[in-house]
């Protein structure tokens, strides 16, 4: 066999083996039963769930816990998924400035115990006429 | 006034543009078909060439109106609108003019015609089929920004239209349709940055440079010149490859300085749409001079320059086709154009491969069979290493285009990027460093001898040497410093020693031989050291604001969470790591003053939001920039918190400013870090929340007290002193509208706070028999003071005290250990990329000096 048979073999088998190790990487925009369900089996690997927050007859935000003087870095809050379902979901950071004014929310991360723990939050703010998006308009940990 | 003449001028200007694009890529055609490199018909190319012409001049035309419009604040054009305002300085106007779509692919039509214009000029032999190639490209942008209707379908979107016309639900035209709004909503603050006025166009400037090698090479497919090609597209690729790079890095350096994640790479699909072809164009590089130093690797050379063209198609579909959505919170507006897109994306992917395909069997290829021993197998690895890398980030970033495309055909789809990506991402592009490293080393020491078993042994012995006890001594620093190193991590180290000391080994035997040679060694070297930046930078990046106050809110999950941010009370001093840390204030920026004006020095509760009062000198050393009083310009929409650093152990100290941008349109604040630079790491630091500035404070109750001068009291725990009762300063009465025979005295309290006196100024007005306070505040000590009353006959005077939560700052400080390799190994790349192309500039005029036997001479170990 020739050495570039060799080579071409060897770059098969590496791009084999992306193609499955990213399959495993990959994570789901799920709903938060799912997500109960993937914890109660064991399974921690994040995933993604779309969710829009529950505002009172003033519009306000309900169910926002954020005491900066107290700790900086807990800040909690309840998420309604797609399906209607609400779970709170907590977040060890700082409650990101724009998370009022927005109205769709990404969570990553994994059920613990009773509580989401969220370590990124992307957030879709809406704006008047055009949806204009930029980087630096979310909060991520890293 | 509405003026639609300038918006006229501009869209006949890119109707124009468009059909002569269409002419020249129909003449340049005819011009080439059926006939023999530089043997065009002259007829079809003098029509080709008056064409493009008129495109060139038409595209002028077009960003000469569009940059009006911008210039002349006409807000009646929905792009003047939405991406300017009245107080942008002339050079963020530059930026406004390319943070829309349209504008972004003016940019790039614009660098394309200058190129093109390069090519008529200077490569005449070639002119008819490249051109061909360049005006049928344009041609695609061009329409990408046509803004024309046919037949229900809209075909680009024009930066011309007006506002009226797109905003047509808004009230406000219905009544008047020449409505014209005096401000514009402004540019992002965000983009109001130097390096967004040079990275995008460098960054476009690099996509247009990938069109000449493609150019090039389907040029010589189509005329059968299957390897004449390849000379012209190494230079074209050299500079590609350097301004594609810097434009990069230059992003990256952008996002680092301005936003808040941390750090100059996010792997966010926009910033690998670009990451993907320059590796590409990188790995194109390499097979070309294969081809044109060894002879071998033509048909990678072929496929990988097409293939780097058509990655730039795919980042532009990515990017602007809102097929990110979730993905990416930073890709373009979605214009309703995805369709166009694809089916350009398809056209040239579809020409492009069948035309390879046809002409596959006679692309020449080599009969040598290589060893180890042939530098050629190891430039060859390394082409395919970056191909590999690119490869597995392509993978990835995609997954939003999976789900679109399965959604297409009716399968619901919810796959959803990894969960953590710079793990994921990691875990390939970590190899692929090392990989890229360790062969550019190999590849390097070996190309420019003969090989066997006894010289490989004698080039690799001092630089392997050097490697291992360099690598061997960081490893020690690094455990001495108490830090640990994975092994992967330890295998990068000595890849990246290994890239910089044997390229370096080789960089000085060349520079004895010729100095121009040396690009490939000084551009190996540039990466990498980049590659150590990262290591270092991103392997080592610190925390120094843990919190350590002990205060945690929940203990529920307190083994693996790190609490990356601590409380700072303004003034109060706070340990963070080996730093003491204090808040000492609000500022902002005034133009013409340098540095930053401390909030207190300003009164702003005048009508107009762009300007303060001074309410003392404000000076910089002797220079007294404003008196007290004086009117200033200042920027209201950033904050910039004074943070003082303090090294309790060397008893160094720095004093940072990091931003705050109020934004309504972006929901709120947005934080920008600041950060020091030390020659062996970086201290960044940016804001994580501030009290919420929309909110109003919450005031206690007002506390009355009735006070003689010369009295004192103690205000919030601060002792204070009644100084005076004195006339109101003219300067802070000056928005009452007082008349001739009204009356406005202030109180002059001095309040002794932690670190220095504050003159507390409320006023107390009589206008027409009417009585008026206005209160005056001290952030710093959270206290609020109201004049409420005079009582003539006993000299008495009554003021209302009310305190509130102190000021405070949420701060996150990281430590960027030695990133200033990465910046300097981008310098260097840079520089090696610049060398190379001087020296194929060279070798190109030498066949008009083919008797200078020194030229050759120097380089007597090439198989040429």
């Amino acid at each position: 066999m020739k050495k570039s048979h060799l080579l071409i073999l060897a770059v098969i088998a590496v791009a084999i083996s992306i193609l499955v190790t990213t399959a495993g990487d990959v994570s789901q925009y799920v709903s938060f039963k799912e997500a109960r369900e993937l914890a109660a089996e064991g399974n921690l690997t994040k995933v993604h769930v779309v969710g829009r927050l529950p505002r009172d007859l003033q519009k306000n935000i309900v169910g926002l816990e954020y005491n900066p003087t107290l700790d900086p870095n807990y800040f909690a809050f309840t998420l309604v998924d797609t399906n209607r379902l609400a779970q709170r979901v907590v977040y060890f950071n700082p409650k990101p400035q724009d998370f009022d004014k927005s109205e769709q929310v990404v969570i990553t991360g994994a059920m613990r115990n009773d509580v989401f723990v969220a370590d990124k939050i992307l957030l879709k703010c809406p704006s008047k006429y055009v949806e204009k998006d930029i980087k630096g308009a979310t909060a991520s940990v890293n | 006034m509405l003026n639609t003449f300038i918006g006229d001028v501009g869209h006949l200007s890119v109707i124009v543009a468009f059909v002569a694009s269409l002419v020249a890529a129909y003449a340049y055609y005819q011009a080439a078909r059926g006939r023999a490199l530089g043997e065009a018909e002259p007829t079809w190319l003098r029509l080709a060439r008056g064409a493009f012409f008129v495109h060139g001049v038409a595209v002028i035309a077009i960003i000469a109106s569009l940059f009006g419009i911008i210039y002349g604040h006409r807000y009646e054009y929905y792009y003047a609108w939405s991406h300017s305002s009245n107080h942008l300085p002339v050079y963020y106007m530059i930026s406004c003019f390319w943070e829309g779509q349209e504008g972004s692919f003016l940019l790039w039509i614009f660098w394309h015609v200058l190129l093109g214009g390069l090519i008529i000029r200077f490569n005449r032999q070639w002119e008819a089929p490249v051109m061909a190639v360049f005006a049928g490209v344009q041609l695609f942008l061009t329409s990408m920004i046509l803004g024309v209707v046919v037949l229900n379908v809209k075909i680009g979107s024009s930066p011309f239209i007006l506002l009226r016309d797109f905003l047509t639900d808004a009230p406000v035209f219905r009544l008047n349709p020449n409505f014209v709004p005096t401000d514009g909503t402004g540019l992002n603050p965000l983009l109001q940055n130097y390096w967004m006025v040079i990275h995008p166009p460098t960054l476009f400037l690099g996509f247009a440079l990938t069109l000449v090698p493609f150019a090039f090479a389907i040029a010589g497919l189509w005329k059968n010149e299957l390897t004449k090609w390849v000379k012209p597209a190494i230079t074209w690729s050299l500079v590609g490859g350097a301004v594609l790079g810097v434009g990069i890095m230059m992003g990256a350096y952008w996002a680092y300085e301005t936003l808040n994640f941390g750090g100059y790479w996010n792997w966010d699909p926009v910033e690998n749409a670009v990451y993907i072809p320059w590796l590409v164009l990188v790995a194109s590089l390499h097979a070309l001079v294969l081809w044109q130093r060894r002879r071998i690797g033509l048909r990678t050379a072929f496929v990988l320059v097409i293939s780097t063209f058509l990655l730039i198609l795919y980042a532009t579909f990515l990017t602007r086709s809102g097929v990110l959505g979730n993905a990416s919170v930073h890709s373009f507006t979605d214009l309703g154009l995805s369709g166009q897109l694809i089916i350009y994306l398809g056209a040239f992917v579809v020409l492009a491969t069948a035309l390879l395909v046809v002409k596959w069997k006679s692309i020449p290829i080599s009969e040598k069979e290589l060893t180890a021993y042939n530098p050629e197998l190891w430039v060859f690895v390394g082409a395919t290493v970056l191909c590999l890398g690119a490869f597995q980030v392509l993978v990835t970033t995609s997954i939003p285009v999976y789900n679109a495309f399965l959604g297409f055909i009716g399968i619901k789809s919810n796959l959803a990027l990894p969960a953590d990506q710079i793990a994921h991402y990691t875990k390939f592009q970590l190899w692929m460093g090392v990989a890229v490293a360790l062969v550019s080393g190999i590849a390097q020491l070996m190309w420019w001898q003969r090989n066997d078993k006894e010289t490989v042994t004698n080039t690799f012995t001092v630089p392997g040497i050097l490697t291992l006890l360099g690598a061997a001594l960081v490893i020690l620093l690094v455990r001495y410093f108490g830090l640990k190193m994975t092994p992967a991590y330890i295998v990068l180290l000595t890849a990246g020693l290994f890239g910089v000391l044997a390229n370096l080994s080789m960089l000085l035997v060349l520079i004895r031989r010729r100095v121009s040679l040396s690009g490939g060694a000084v551009s190996h070297i540039g990466i990498a050291l980049m590659l150590l930046g990262v290591l270092a930078s991103a392997g080592y990046s610190n925390i120094v604001s843990q919190n350590v106050s002990g205060l945690v809110y929940s203990k529920d999950f307190p083994e693996d969470i790190n609490r990356d941010n601590v409380l700072l009370w303004r003034n109060e001093s706070a340990p963070m790591k080996d730093y003491d840390v204090t808040y000492t204030g609000q500022y902002l920026d005034v133009p013409g003053v340098p540095g930053y004006v401390n909030k207190d020095l300003l009164f702003l509760g005048i009508n107009d939001e762009f300007r303060a009062l001074a309410r003392g000198d404000i000076k910089r050393g002797d220079r007294v920039y404003y008196k007290a009083g004086d009117t200033l310009e200042i920027r209201p929409e950033d904050t910039y918190y004074r943070v003082e650093y303090k090294n309790r152990k060397s008893g160094e100290a720095f004093t940072l400013y990091p931003r705050a941008q109020v934004n309504e349109e972006m929901g709120g604040l947005l934080a920008s870090p600041d950060i020091k630079p030390f020659w062996n790491h970086d201290i960044y630091s940016h804001i994580s929340t501030v009290p919420d500035p929309s909110k109003e404070k919450e005031w206690s109750e007002v506390k009355e007290h009735t006070l003689s001068v010369g009295d004192t009291i103690y205000l919030n725990d601060y002792f204070a002193v009644l100084r005076a009762i004195e006339p109101a300063q003219k300067s802070a009465t000056a928005g009452l509208g007082l008349a001739a025979g009204d009356v406005a005295i202030q109180g002059d309290i001095i309040v002794h706070g932690e670190k220095r006196q504050y003159h507390v100024h409320p006023i107390f007005v009589v206008r027409s028999n009417l009585v008026g306070r206005v209160p005056d505040e001290v952030t710093d000590l959270g206290l609020r003071v109201t004049f409420n009353n005079v009582d003539p006959a006993t000299k008495k005077f009554t003021f209302g005290v009310s305190t509130t939560q102190k000021d405070y700052i949420i701060l996150k400080a990281v430590e960027k250990p030695f990133i200033n390799l990465l910046w300097s190994g981008t310098l260097l790349m840079a520089l090696g990329f610049g060398i190379a192309v001087v020296q194929r500039r060279r070798e190109d005029r030498r066949p008009s000096a083919p008797n200078k036997p020194a030229a050759v001479r120097k380089r007597p170990v090439q198989v040429a």
